[in-house]
């Protein structure tokens, strides 16, 4: 049996029986989603191929620039995806960059001054997608719960403002909700990790023939670290994104 | 007497729909004004608008010879209180309704005089902790009136608020707002109610977004 895994182009093209097998029970119990899932499929192939020459030639040249655009350019596409997720909030691409900056940001600089990570690539530049991902899936879902609460809530809001409060007075169960959704996935995630999941950084480095014991503190730090992103991630964003369901005059829009 | 509100030349339009026309209104401090007029007439759009819950096109308001927009919403909102035909209450409990007016003003929760309140509508002390769910609708409404008048307000936007009572509540309800009325506060209300056309100091109709003379 081979240490390290290596999947080789035939085993990667054996791997798309695997696609027919979905797209086949797709068809046959009329699903409709083949058409979604053929454009998944040669999207992950075409990203995924050029991402690979991409972090080859970034890790080989080594250049702080470099990685920086790379770090830069993730959290840009996370923004821009969040948004999409948004339904209308205004400035949501703004916030949205906003919250995701900050929380990678941060994230990523107290794992470089624990000396966690090292400033290198090949380490932070994984780090980041991981990051920016997870904040952005956890910003998303802030967006919709603000969305389902200003609009299931709409009265309810109405009579805290005709009481006499302010914005945050009348909109905060809504907003906690909103960030107790955002954080939802990651703590759950935390809760069954090593139980139901054995997540893709972990089995990836234990594959790849990395010490179990050394994979799995890995893990634990990626897990915190993705705690604390989403976290900051979700509170900066439905913090940010609340305020603007109301208009100048203190009224719902 | 002064005027409470001093309207001029009123409108608002709503997705290019006129709602009010050309509303000019004076209302006297410490009056009882009765609005009535057929459904869609602009009503509760007009409480609305004295509430700061919807902002004219068009026009001035002034309240207690003030623009009305001079006033911090917030401020404004705790003196001009409006009432909703069918309240929503907040939370779990009939405590984190009555609560909530000390919460936005940054006071304890004063137990005792919830209790009070629950009283005065005559509603046992013991609800004070009952779920919202187990509330009838009389139940629900004379809780969203007093969460309104526990900080008394200089004026009480009522939207229908006895629409749907049976007859004893319709009464408690009466005689709650008419205690508050005696105690000086002008109340503006908005009713198909009979008893409440009569009782009315002031009655005005509105029909199609414009005041009957």
């Amino acid at each position: 049996m081979q240490n390290n895994l290596i999947v080789s182009p035939t085993a990667l093209t054996l791997a798309v029986v695997l696609v027919m097998i979905a797209l086949a029970i797709n068809f046959k119990e009329k699903i409709g989603l083949e058409h979604d899932l053929v454009i998944g499929v040669v999207r992950a192939v075409i990203q995924l191929t050029v991402v690979g020459y991409v972090l080859t030639y970034i890790i080989r040249v080594d250049r702080l620039w470099l990685t920086a655009l790379m770090v830069a350019i993730i959290i840009g596409n996370a923004a821009v995806n969040a948004r999409g997720r948004a339904n209308g909030i205004p400035h949501a691409g703004l916030i949205s960059l906003v919250a995701i900056s900050v929380a990678t940001l941060l994230t990523l600089g107290f794992l470089l001054i624990a000396h966690a990570i090292a400033f290198i690539p090949s380490q932070v530049v994984p780090i980041t997608g991981m990051i920016a991902s997870n904040v952005m899936v956890a910003i998303g879902l802030c967006y919709r719960q603000l969305n389902a609460g200003f609009h299931d809530q709409r009265q309810a809001i109405m009579e805290r403002l005709a009481l006499g409060a302010d914005q945050k007075q009348a909109a905060i169960t809504i907003v906690r909700s909103a960030i107790r959704t955002g954080m939802a996935p990651t703590i759950d995630s935390a809760k069954t990790v090593g139980l139901v999941s054995l997540p893709g950084m972990m089995s990836g480095l234990i594959f790849a023939g990395v010490d179990p014991t050394k994979a799995i503190m890995y893990q634990i730090m990626v897990t915190f670290m993705l705690l604390g992103a989403t976290s900051l991630g979700s509170v900066i964003a439905a913090y940010q994104a609340y305020p603007q369901f109301f208009n100048r005059d203190l009224q719902l829009r | 007497m002064p005027n409470i509100f001093a309207l001029h030349q009123v409108n608002l339009t709503l997705e290019d729909k006129p709602i009010l026309q050309d509303i000019n209104l004076q209302v006297p401090t410490g009056a009882y004004l009765t609005l009535t007029g057929p459904s869609g007439s602009g009503k509760s759009t007009l409480l609305r608008v004295l509430a700061t819950l919807l902002t004219p096109t068009s026009g001035t308001i002034s309240f207690d010879g003030k623009p009305q927009a001079d006033y911090p919403k917030t401020d404004y909102r705790k003196l001009v209180s409006y009432c909703f035909q069918q309240p929503s209450l907040f939370g779990d409990t009939v405590q984190d309704n009555l609560a909530f007016p000390f919460m936005i003003r940054k006071m304890d929760f004063d137990e005792n005089r919830a209790r009070q309140a629950l009283q005065s509508v005559d509603l046992p002390e013991s609800m004070l902790t009952a779920k919202i769910t187990s509330l009838s609708g009389g139940e629900k409404q004379r809780v969203a009136l007093i969460r309104n008048l526990l900080f008394p307000p200089k004026v009480l936007l009522l939207d229908e608020v006895t629409t749907g009572l049976d007859p004893d509540t319709k009464a408690i309800v009466h005689q709650l707002i008419e205690t508050y009325h005696r105690q000086g506060i002008t109340v503006i209300a908005v009713t198909h109610d009979e008893t409440e056309v009569a009782k009315a100091s002031t009655l005005l109709r509105l029909v199609a977004g414009r005041l009957e003379d």
